[in-house]
C-alpha cells in the first residue's frame, strides 16, 4: 500500500479540495495561490520520502553483503554486490523460490477474479437496484469480518485435515476469496452508488437491456472501481501469512510463508530477507503501475461529490 | 425478471466452474503425502540445517533415491507449526526437528514414533552417541524417540588478545563473581567495547536459556520437587539481580532487545569482551569469515554454588507417529545423524560447518580438533551437563534451561517480559520475580 501513497497524495494537493475547504483558506490562496501550493507540494513530498524511506533502506540493504547489512550503526556506503538475490533465488541452498511464488499467484489472481465475479453481482443488487433491507445485508457482510481470523484458524485446520484439504492451494484460494468478499462488495457497492440514476433510465427508456446497460454504462463508470477492488483483493491476499503458514505445507506454501523462512534465529540474515522482500514486493508493485490511472479515478471516486 | 435470473445463473456457473477446478486439483496435483518415494521434514532454519538442505539431493537422494521436500521456518514459527501438526497427527510432515525439551511430552503423548531400529543399526553406531543425549531423548516408557543432529551446551567465550593485552585472566572454571569483575575490568578495553554480551530478548529461550543457568548455580530453581513454585525465593531473586544488574552495567547498547543473533554480531564486530552463551556459536566466530577467528578463548560456564552450569540442549529427528513412510523417514536419520555426513560437511564446507556436539568420534578427529580450538571446553561441557540433577535440590521434571513441561513455554516467556523491562531499566526484579512466582505457581498446581 505504500507505493500507492506518493500518487494519492500527489493526485490530492493540487486538486480542487485542497483549493475549496473553507472560505478564510480560499481568501489567502486568492492572494498567492503559487506560493501556498508550493509549500503544499514540499510537505507533499517530504511526506512521500518519509513513506519511501523504509522501502528504500530495504532495496539499499539487499544489495549489501550479510556482514555489512548486520552493522551497527550501518553502513550506508558498504560495496553492493548481488550475493543476497542470488541467494534468494537458491544459488547455494539450492531452493528455488519460484514454486513459492506462483503459488502466490495462483492464490491471489484466483480469488481475485472469484471475489470480482461474486462482488459486483452482490454489489449490483445492494446499489443500482437495492433489494430490500439492503442496509441489513451490507451489515450482515461487514459482520463476517468482525472475528479476528486467528480466532478461526483452528477450526479452519481441523476442517481441512478433515476433508484432506491441507496443503492445497484450492482451499487457499477459496480462503481469501471468503476474506476479500466483504470488502470488495463494501467497495463495489459505493463505487456502483456513484453510476448516475438519470444515466440508467435514460439507457432504459432508450431500450436498453440489463446486459446492455450493465456493459455500456455501467461498467466504464465503474470501471475504475472495479480496479481498485481488484488491486486491493490481489494484494491482500498476496500478503497473506497466517492462514497461507497455518493450511500450507510442503507443496503449497505461498510466498510470504518462503519469506520467513530466511529470518534465522543463528546467523545472519538481513541481507537475505531484504531481497526476498523486494522481489516478493515487485508483482505487487507491478500491478500497482499497470492500474495506477484508474486507481487514482477509482480512489478519488468517492471523494469528489 | 428473465435478465435476473441469466445474472444468478452466471454467477453460479462462475461458482461451479471454480469448485471443480479446486477438486481436480486436489485430487491430482494437490500433496505430496502420496508419493513413496518422498519424504517431508520441518525443520528450524539454522544454518546446520540450510547446510543439509544443501547437501540432501546430490548425496542421499542419490544413494537411496527417497527425495526429500523440506519446509524450513524460524524456530518460533517452527515450533507453532510442529505442535499443530503433530497434535492433530496430520501426517503432512514424516519428520520434524525436536528438541530434547519437547521430545519426553511429545512421547508421552503418543505423537511419535519410536526409532530403535535406527538405533540397533550397527552402522549408525548409537554407543558413539553423548549418553546425555540418548538419555534426553529417551521417552518415560524407555523407547528412543530422538536422534541428535547437532547438540551444544553452554559456555563463556572471551577475546583473548583483549584479555592479554589488559593483563586479565580468565580462570578455567571461572565464577560469576570473578566474571562480574572481569567485565567491569574488560569494559572499553578497546574503542567500543563494552565488557559481556548476555541475551536480553523476551522468550524461555531466549533471555531465560542462560538466566535459568545462572539460577541453577546460585541455588534456586523454578520448581521444588512437589511443584512449590520457587520464583520469588532469595536465590531465583538473586540471580536475576545478578545477571540485569550485570547486563545494565557492562552490556552492549540495546541489550534488552540481544538475542543470539545480536550477541553473535556484536562478539564478531568486538563490540564486546566476553558472551556466555551456547557452544554452537563457536563454530561461527572460528570460521573463515569470522573477523575475531583466532583470538577467542573458552571458559567453562561460570559457576557459584554448582560445579557446573552449562546447559544442554539438542535439535533432534523425530518421525511423527502417523507419518507412513516409517522405514524413509528412518534411512533418513540414520543418514543425516551419522558420522558419514560430519564427513561429508566436512569436505564440502569445512570443519567449522560440521553439526557437532553429539558424536564422541567427532571429537577425537584431529582434524576437527584443529578447526575447532573450543573442541575441548565444548566437549567438557556437554558431558557435565546433568538435566536430572541441574541444581541444588531435586527438581520435578527433567531439564537445565528449561522444566520438561508443556505449560514451560508460555510462562518462561512471560516471566521473561518483566526481566527484559528490568534490563531495559523499567520496573523492578522484585515485581518481575513476583509476578513470575503467581503465575509458576498456577502451574505448579495443575502437577500437585
Amino acid at each position: 500500500m505504500s507505493t500507492l501513497t506518493p500518487t494519492e497524495r500527489r493526485a490530492s494537493v493540487p486538486g480542487p479540495n485542497v483549493r475549496s475547504t473553507g472560505s478564510r483558506r480560499r481568501g489567502k490562496s486568492r492572494m498567492d495561490p503559487t506560493r501556498n501550493n508550493t509549500a503544499a507540494g514540499i510537505a507533499a513530498w517530504l511526506l512521500a520520502l518519509l513513506f519511501a524511506v523504509p522501502v528504500l533502506w530495504m532495496i539499499l540493504t539487499s544489495f549489501h553483503s550479510e556482514t555489512d547489512a548486520a552493522t551497527n550503526p550501518p553502513s550506508i556506503a558498504a560495496d553492493l554486490t548481488l550475493d543476497a538475490y542470488q541467494e534468494f533465488f537458491g544459488a547455494t541452498s539450492g531452493v528455488s523460490p519460484w514454486p513459492s511464488l506462483i503459488n502466490s499467484a495462483t492464490a491471489s489472481i484466483f480469488s481475485t477474479v472469484l471475489v470480482l465475479l461474486l462482488a459486483i453481482p452482490a454489489a449490483y443488487a445492494l446499489s443500482i437496484r437495492p433489494v430490500k433491507k439492503w442496509s441489513d445485508v451490507m451489515f450482515f457482510f461487514l459482520s463476517t469480518k468482525m472475528m479476528p481470523v486467528v480466532a478461526a484458524v483452528l477450526p479452519l485446520y481441523l476442517v481441512a485435515k478433515n476433508i484432506g484439504a491441507l496443503d492445497n492451494i484450492w482451499f487457499l484460494v477459496l480462503m481469501y476469496t471468503s476474506m476479500n468478499l466483504p470488502i470488495a462488495v463494501w467497495m463495489m457497492r459505493s463505487f456502483l452508488d456513484e453510476v448516475p440514476v438519470e444515466m440508467l433510465e435514460a439507457a432504459q427508456i432508450d431500450g436498453a437491456g440489463l446486459l446492455l446497460t450493465l456493459r455500456k454504462v455501467v461498467a466504464p463508470v465503474a470501471m475504475p472501481g472495479i480496479a481498485a477492488t481488484a488491486l486491493i483483493c490481489f494484494i491482500f491476499s498476496w500478503n497473506e501469512l497466517l492462514l497461507a503458514r497455518v493450511l500450507t505445507g510442503v507443496v503449497a506454501g505461498t510466498a510470504p510463508v518462503f519469506l520467513t523462512g530466511f529470518v534465522s534465529g543463528q546467523g545472519l540474515f538481513l541481507a537475505k530477507v531484504c531481497a526476498a522482500a523486494v522481489v516478493v514486493s515487485l508483482p505487487v508493485l507491478f500491478a500497482g503501475f499497470a492500474a495506477q490511472d484508474k486507481l487514482v479515478q477509482g480512489l478519488s471516486l468517492g471523494a469528489v461529490k | 425478471m428473465r435478465a435476473k435470473t441469466r445474472v444468478a445463473a452466471l454467477a453460479a456457473g462462475a461458482l461451479c466452474v471454480a469448485i471443480s477446478a479446486s477438486a481436480c486439483a486436489g485430487a491430482g496435483g494437490g500433496n505430496s503425502a502420496g508419493d513413496p518415494n518422498a519424504i517431508n521434514v520441518l525443520m528450524v532454519n539454522n544454518p546446520q540445517m540450510e547446510d543439509l538442505q544443501r547437501l540432501t539431493a546430490e548425496n542421499f537422494t542419490q544413494k537411496t533415491g527417497i527425495r526429500v521436500n523440506y519446509t524450513v521456518l524460524p524456530e518460533n514459527d517452527v515450533r507453532a507449526k510442529i505442535s499443530q501438526e503433530f497434535s492433530s497427527q496430520a501426517g503432512q510432515y514424516d519428520i520434524a526437528s525436536l528438541s530434547n525439551y519437547e521430545i519426553p511430552f511429545y512421547s508421552a503423548n503418543g505423537w511419535l514414533a519410536p526409532l530403535d531400529h535406527v538405533a540397533q543399526d550397527p552402522e549408525f553406531n548409537q554407543a558413539d552417541i553423548l549418553p546425555a543425549y540418548t538419555a534426553s531423548l529417551t521417552g518415560t516408557d524407555g523407547k528412543l524417540y530422538g536422534e541428535p543432529f547437532y547438540g551444544e551446551s553452554s559456555f563463556l567465550m572471551y577475546r583473548k588478545d583483549i584479555f592479554d593485552a589488559k593483563g586479565l585472566t580468565m580462570p578455567e572454571k571461572p565464577t560469576w563473581d570473578e566474571v562480574a569483575a572481569l567485565a567491569a575490568q574488560a569494559d572499553g578495553a578497546a574503542p567500543g567495547m563494552k565488557g559481556i554480551c548476555l541475551r536480553g530478548q523476551p522468550g524461555w529461550g531466549q533471555v531465560f536459556a542462560p538466566l535459568t543457568t545462572v539460577v541453577n548455580t546460585f541455588g534456586g530453581t523454578w520448581f521444588d520437587k512437589d511443584w512449590n513454585a520457587q520464583v520469588n525465593s532469595p536465590e531465583f531473586t538473586a540471580a536475576v539481580e545478578f545477571y540485569t544488574k550485570l547486563v545494565r552495567d557492562h552490556g552492549p547498547a540495546g541489550a534488552a532487545q540481544a538475542g543470539f543473533t545480536e550477541c553473535l554480531n556484536n562478539m564478531s564486530q568486538g563490540k564486546v569482551a566476553m558472551w556466555y552463551d551456547a557452544t554452537s556459536a563457536a563454530g561461527a566466530l572460528e570460521s573463515e569469515a569470522s573477523p575475531v577467528k583466532g583470538k577467542i578463548g573458552y571458559a567453562q560456564a561460570p559457576v557459584k554454588e554448582t560445579k557446573s552450569s552449562g546447559w544442554l540442549w539438542t535439535w533432534s529427528w523425530a518421525v511423527q507417529a502417523a507419518s507412513k513412510k516409517q522405514d524413509a523417514a528412518g534411512k533418513f536419520i540414520a543418514w543425516a545423524s551419522s558420522k558419514e555426513y560430519e564427513e561429508l560437511v566436512a569436505s564440502k564446507l569445512g570443519w567449522s560447518k560440521v553439526p557437532s556436539g553429539k558424536r564422541i568420534s567427532t571429537y577425537e578427529n584431529t582434524e576437527f580438533q584443529q578447526a575447532a580450538p573450543f573442541f575441548e571446553a565444548e566437549r567438557f561441557a556437554i558431558e557435565n551437563a546433568d538435566p536430572t540433577n541441574p541444581g541444588v535440590q531435586p527438581r520435578p521434571a527433567v531439564g537445565i534451561q528449561f522444566v520438561g513441561i508443556p505449560e514451560f513455554a508460555a510462562l518462561g516467556t512471560r516471566v521473561s517480559q518483566g526481566v527484559s523491562s528490568v534490563i531495559a531499566g523499567q520496573g523492578t526484579v522484585a515485581d518481575a520475580v513476583a509476578k513470575g512466582q503467581e503465575a509458576a505457581q498456577k502451574v505448579g498446581d495443575k502437577y500437585k
